[in-house]
C-alpha cells in the first residue's frame, strides 16, 4: 500500500461516519442538480451540444503544438510575456523571478487549481511574501489553512458559525451569522488588498488561439479587480486549456456555467488579451502568462487516456459522484479531486503512488454521464486498473484471480467450491464483524447472505429428474 | 422460443430463487427454457478488479458454453452490459472478437428482454404492497436500462410503485469496491437506504442482484424491515 | 533547447499516436459545427427584437439586474435624475461617449472621468459608475464591455452600483453575435479588456446563499433607449 493509499484510508475513515457532514455536503449538492437540470433543459439540445463540445476539444488536443504557438505568438504581438514552463519548478522559479524584480510586497490572486498543483503559495509565503486569496471561499480556506474543498465551492463544507469564527480569530472581525455581512467583511479586507497589490495572479480557464487571449471565468468580480488594479499580471494556465477560436467561447461558457453552478451564465466572462494597450486608461504594465506542462505532456502520449486533458475543469463530476458525496473534498489529498482528479492524478503524480484512486469508486458512470465534454471517465478509472495490474502488481491480487479464472473454466471444481465454503461461511459466522473474520471488510457493516440451502445448480438438477 | 438462462455464480449460491422465479416466469409466458449446466461466470469480478488476461479466460469459457444459445437472459444488469458492452474490448485481440459481439448482441437483461424483445409489459403478475425500484448502475449507464423494469411493474395487480429520490444514486457495491474500501462502500448504502426509508416502501425491488445482496445486507444489520426483491421474483406471483 | 522547444517537441512526439477511435467519439465528428446548428442547441434566443428584448427582460428578473427600458433620450435623462435622487448619489464614475456625456451633464454630479487615466481612490470614492457598452446580449441577459468602449478595465468593476447605457440597436441575440462584433468592431486591434458580465457580482460561497455584492458591484442598472437622438428611422434598429 503506498503512503498516499494509507493516508486516503485514514482520511476517509471518520468522514464516512459523519453522517452530519454527509448529509451537509449532500444537500449543497442537491441543490446544484435541481438548479442545473432547469438550466439544462433550457438547451435546444444538450446532448448535441456536448458532442459539439467534446470535438472542438479534441481538435484542439490534436493540434495542440499548432495553437499554443499561435496563441503565444499572438500573445506576443500585444506585449505580453509567455514563460513556457515543463515542470512546476520552473513555473514557480520564473513567477518568483517576476515577483522579485517588482520588489513586490503583497500579493493577490484569484482562485487557481494550478496554482495549488505547483504548491505556489507556499513558495510565496516562504519566501516572505503576503499572498491573498480573493475569492471568497478560497480566502476563508487560506485563513483556516486547509486546502480547498472542492475546485468550484472551495468552503462549501464550512457553516456560517465557522467562518465567522475564523473572521473574529484572524481579522478582528464582529462575530455575526448573517451571510451578507460576512461576505461584506471579506469585501472590506480585500478592496485594500486589491488596490496595494504590486501583482495581481489569476489563472485560465481557457486560452484563445486565434487572438491571443486567456479567457477567465468566475462570479464575484475578484478576477476582474485583480487584473484591473495591480500593475502586473500573470496568469498561469495548463497547456491543454487552449481553444482554436474565440467563438468556442460561445459554446464553452454557457456549458463550463451550466456543469460548474447551474447557471445559464457565470456572472464575468472575461478576456485579456495584453497588459494595457496605449489608449486605455488603465490595466497592468506587464502581462505574463505561464504556460504549464508538468506532466501533462506524458498523459498526451497515452493515445486513450489523452481524453482527459480535455477537461475544462467544471466540477460537475464532483458534484454527481456518491463517492465525492460521502468522503468530500480533503479525503483524496490530491489537487484535483472528484473522478477527473482520480483519472488525471496517477499520470500526472505517479501510478505506483495514486491507483488506489480508480479503484476507490464503483464505476458507477454518473460522472461520464454528466461531462459537458464527454470524457470517459469511470472507463479510464477501469483502464488505470488494468495499467496498475500490468505495471505493479501485487502478488495476493494477482494469484487470487488466477484460481478465479481457473475455477471458473472448471465446473465440477466450481461446485466443490461452492460446497466447501459455505459450511465455512456459517462457522464463522459467531464472528463475523470481528477481528478473526476473514470476510471482516464486508461484515464489519453488512450481513452477508447465507448460503442457501439449495442453489440454482441443484434446483436444477432435480428439475429434470 | 428457446431461452437460455445465464445465473450469475452469487445468484445461484445465494439467490438462487431470482433463478427460480425466471424460469417459471419465463415458461409461464410459454417458453422453453434452457439452462447450460457448464456456465460459471462471465469473467466481471477479474475484469473490474484489472485482470484482463484472467477475465478472458473466464470470458472464453463461457462463450463455449453459450455459443449455442438462440437468446441468452440474465437476471443482472451488470453481468449483461459485461456480455454485450465489455466482451467487445475483452476479446478485441482474438479471433473469437466476432462471435463474442454475435453473443453480446443475443444476451438480454430479463427486464429488456420481456420488454424489448418479448414486447410485453402485462406479464399476468399480481403483488399487493409498496414497491420502490433501485436502478443498479451498469444497467442504467452501460445498457440504458430505466423504463422497461417500471412498465413491468406498472402492470403488477395491486402494486403500488413509489420513486426513491435519487434512484438513479449508486448502492455503493461496486464489486471488489465493496471490500477494498468498505467505509466509503457503507457511507453510499446508508445514503440509498435513506432515500429508500423516505419512501416508506415495503419492498425494494432491483434488476441487479449484487445491488440487493449489498442493499439488503445493510439493512439486515440494521434490523431494518423493508424487503429486497428481485424483479423476477415479483413478477412471478400472481 | 529551450523549455518552449522541449514542451513542443514532446507534444509533437505524444501525438505520433493517433487517438484510439474506441475513445474518440464516433458521432462527434459526423456533426455539423456551424454557428446554425451550434445555436440550435443552446438555448432559443427568440427571432425578433421583440422577443429578444423580453428574453433579455426576464433574465434581468431572475438575475435581479434593474431594467428599464425608456422610448427615447429626453426620456433616459429624466430616468437617471429620478435614480440619482433615489439612490443619493453624490459622485459618478463614468468616461466620454454621446450618450454618458449627455447623461452626465443632465444629473450635473462630481465626475471621475476616466479616460485619460485616473486616480484609484477617486474612482473608488464613487457612488455610481455610469458606462456604455458594446452590446446587450438576450441570451442570458448579459452586458458586453471592453476597456475600450467603457472608460477601461475598473470602472465597470469598481463602483457598487453599476449603471449601462445602450441603444436599441446594440441588442444582440447571443455570444456568437457578441464576438462577431468584436471581431467586426476591433480586429486586429482588440481592446486587451473584454467582458460579459450577467449580473451584478454575486458568491453562494456562504451555505449556498445567494449574496450580492461579493467584490464587484452589488447593482446592476440596465437603461436600454429604443429610439436615440437623431435616429430618423421608424427605430427599427437591427435584427
Amino acid at each position: 500500500m503506498s503512503s498516499a493509499h494509507g493516508e486516503f484510508k485514514r482520511a476517509v475513515r471518520p468522514i464516512t461516519r459523519d453522517f452530519a457532514h454527509r448529509r451537509w455536503m449532500q444537500n449543497a449538492l442537491r441543490g446544484y442538480e435541481q438548479v442545473r437540470a432547469g438550466t439544462q433543459a433550457r438547451f435546444g439540445d444538450w446532448e448535441a451540444a456536448r458532442r459539439a463540445a467534446a470535438g472542438i476539444k479534441w481538435q484542439a488536443i490534436e493540434q495542440l503544438d499548432t495553437l499554443l504557438e499561435q496563441f503565444a505568438s499572438n500573445l506576443e504581438a500585444r506585449g505580453t510575456k509567455v514563460c513556457w514552463a515543463k515542470s512546476d519548478a520552473e513555473a514557480r522559479a520564473y513567477i518568483l523571478d517576476v515577483v522579485r524584480a517588482h520588489n513586490a510586497r503583497t500579493i493577490v490572486k484569484s482562485k487557481c487549481m494550478t496554482s495549488e498543483e505547483i504548491h505556489l503559495n507556499e513558495l510565496l509565503e516562504g519566501e516572505g511574501f503576503d499572498v491573498v486569496e480573493s475569492d471568497l471561499g478560497e480566502f476563508i480556506v487560506q485563513l483556516r489553512k486547509e486546502p480547498p474543498y472542492h475546485f468550484v465551492f472551495p468552503a462549501m463544507h464550512l457553516k456560517r458559525d465557522e467562518i465567522s469564527r475564523v473572521f473574529q480569530d484572524k481579522l478582528g472581525a464582529e462575530p455575526t451569522d448573517d451571510p451578507e455581512e460576512l461576505t461584506m467583511i471579506a469585501r472590506r479586507v480585500l478592496r485594500q488588498k486589491y488596490i496595494e497589490a504590486d501583482i495581481g495572479f489569476t489563472g485560465a480557464n481557457f486560452g484563445v488561439a486565434e487572438t491571443g487571449m486567456v479567457s477567465i471565468t468566475e462570479n464575484e468580480g475578484n478576477v476582474r479587480l485583480t487584473t484591473a488594479l495591480p500593475k502586473v499580471h500573470i496568469a498561469l494556465m495548463g497547456i491543454e486549456k487552449v481553444l482554436p477560436r474565440m467563438e468556442d467561447l460561445a459554446l464553452f461558457l454557457p456549458m463550463l456555467a451550466t456543469g460548474g453552478t447551474g447557471q445559464a451564465l457565470t456572472c464575468y466572462n472575461s478576456l485579456i488579451g495584453g497588459p494595457q494597450q496605449p489608449g486605455e486608461p488603465d490595466g497592468p504594465d506587464e502581462f505574463h502568462v505561464v504556460l504549464l506542462d508538468n506532466r501533462r505532456t506524458q498523459l498526451l502520449a497515452d493515445s486513450v487516456q489523452r481524453d482527459a486533458l480535455r477537461c475544462m475543469r467544471c466540477g460537475a463530476c464532483l458534484n454527481l459522484c456518491p463517492v465525492f458525496k460521502n468522503i468530500g473534498g480533503h479525503s483524496y489529498g490530491t489537487t484535483y479531486q472528484g473522478p477527473i482528479g482520480s483519472v488525471i492524478t496517477p499520470h500526472l503524480r505517479g501510478l505506483r503512488e495514486y491507483k488506489h484512486l480508480s479503484y476507490a469508486s464503483s464505476l458507477c458512470g454518473a460522472c461520464t454521464e454528466t461531462c459537458p465534454v464527454k470524457i470517459d471517465l469511470h472507463h479510464h478509472l477501469l483502464r488505470s486498473r488494468r495499467d496498475a495490474v500490468c505495471a505493479h502488481p501485487v502478488w495476493g491480487q494477482r494469484s487470487l484471480f488466477r484460481l478465479f479464472a481457473f475455477m471458473m473454466r472448471r465446473p465440477a471444481l466450481y461446485r466443490a467450491a461452492g460446497k466447501i465454503g459455505r459450511p465455512l461461511l456459517w462457522l464463522s459466522r459467531p464472528v463475523q464483524g470481528t477481528w478473526l473474520d476473514p470476510l471482516r471488510a464486508w461484515r464489519r457493516t453488512r450481513t452477508l447472505p447465507m448460503p442457501a440451502k439449495q442453489t440454482f445448480k441443484d434446483y436444477w438438477k432435480t428439475r429434470r429428474r | 422460443m428457446r431461452v437460455s438462462l445465464f445465473i450469475p455464480c452469487y445468484v445461484d449460491q445465494f439467490f438462487p430463487q431470482v433463478g427460480i422465479s425466471m424460469v417459471r416466469l419465463l415458461e409461464r409466458l410459454g417458453h422453453e427454457v434452457d439452462y447450460p449446466e457448464r456456465q460459471t461466470c462471465c469473467g466481471q469480478p477479474a475484469f473490474n478488479a484489472g485482470f484482463c488476461k484472467e477475465a478472458l479466460s473466464a470470458a472464453d469459457a463461457f462463450l463455449d458454453c453459450f455459443g449455442d444459445a438462440q437468446v441468452v437472459v440474465v437476471p443482472s444488469g451488470s453481468c449483461a452490459a459485461m456480455v454485450k458492452v465489455h466482451y467487445r474490448s475483452l476479446f478485441a485481440d482474438t479471433e473469437k472478437l466476432d462471435a463474442a459481439a454475435a453473443l453480446g448482441d443475443r444476451t438480454w437483461e430479463l427486464s429488456e428482454f420481456l420488454v424489448k424483445k418479448l414486447d410485453v409489459t402485462d406479464v399476468g403478475a399480481r403483488f399487493p404492497g409498496k414497491v420502490t425500484f433501485h436502478d443498479g448502475c451498469h444497467g442504467l449507464r452501460e445498457l440504458g436500462i430505466k423504463e422497461s423494469p417500471r412498465a413491468l411493474l406498472r402492470e403488477v395487480r395491486g402494486l403500488e410503485l413509489v420513486e426513491m429520490k435519487e434512484a438513479e444514486s449508486c448502492c455503493g457495491f461496486g464489486g471488489v469496491f465493496s471490500v477494498k474500501f468498505p467505509d466509503i462502500s457503507t457511507a453510499m448504502a446508508e445514503v440509498k437506504c435513506a432515500s429508500i426509508d423516505e419512501t416508506d416502501a415495503e419492498y425494494v425491488v432491483s434488476n441487479d442482484p449484487s445491488c440487493l445482496m449489498h442493499i439488503q445486507g445493510y439493512l439486515a444489520r440494521r434490523g431494518r424491515t423493508v424487503k429486497c426483491m428481485h424483479l423476477s421474483e415479483v413478477l412471478v406471483q400472481t | 533547447m529551450s523549455d518552449r522547444d522541449t514542451i513542443l517537441a514532446d507534444i509533437r512526439e505524444a501525438l505520433h499516436a493517433k487517438t484510439d477511435p474506441a475513445i474518440r467519439s464516433a458521432e462527434a465528428s459526423d456533426l455539423p459545427m456551424d454557428v446554425v446548428s451550434l445555436r440550435r442547441w443552446l438555448p432559443a434566443v427568440g427571432e425578433s427584437y421583440e422577443e429578444r428584448r423580453k428574453l433579455f427582460a426576464d433574465n434581468a428578473v431572475a438575475l435581479q439586474v434593474d431594467f428599464r427600458v425608456v422610448p427615447d433620450e429626453a426620456a433616459l435623462l429624466d430616468e437617471i435624475k429620478k435614480i440619482a435622487g433615489e439612490e443619493g448619489w453624490s459622485k459618478v464614475g463614468t468616461h466620454r461617449g454621446r450618450l454618458t456625456d449627455a447623461v452626465c451633464e443632465s444629473i450635473g454630479l462630481a465626475l471621475c472621468r476616466t479616460d485619460q487615466g485616473y486616480n484609484v481612490d477617486d474612482l473608488e470614492s464613487c457612488d455610481v459608475g455610469i458606462t456604455e457598452c458594446e452590446a446587450l446580449i438576450a441570451q442570458a441577459g448579459s452586458v458586453l464591455v471592453t476597456s475600450a468602449g467603457s472608460g477601461g478595465r475598473a470602472l465597470t468593476v469598481l463602483p457598487p452600483h453599476h449603471v449601462v447605457l445602450a441603444t436599441r440597436d446594440q441588442l444582440l441575440p447571443d455570444l456568437f453575435a457578441g464576438y462577431e462584433l468584436i471581431q467586426q468592431k476591433y480586429r486586429g486591434e482588440y481592446p486587451s479588456f473584454i467582458s460579459f458580465i450577467t449580473g451584478a457580482s454575486r458568491t453562494g460561497d456562504i451555505e449556498r446563499i445567494l449574496v450580492l455584492g461579493a467584490h464587484g458591484p452589488k447593482k446592476l442598472t440596465v437603461l436600454l433607449v429604443e429610439s436615440p437622438a437623431g435616429d430618423d428611422d421608424n427605430g427599427l434598429g437591427r435584427k
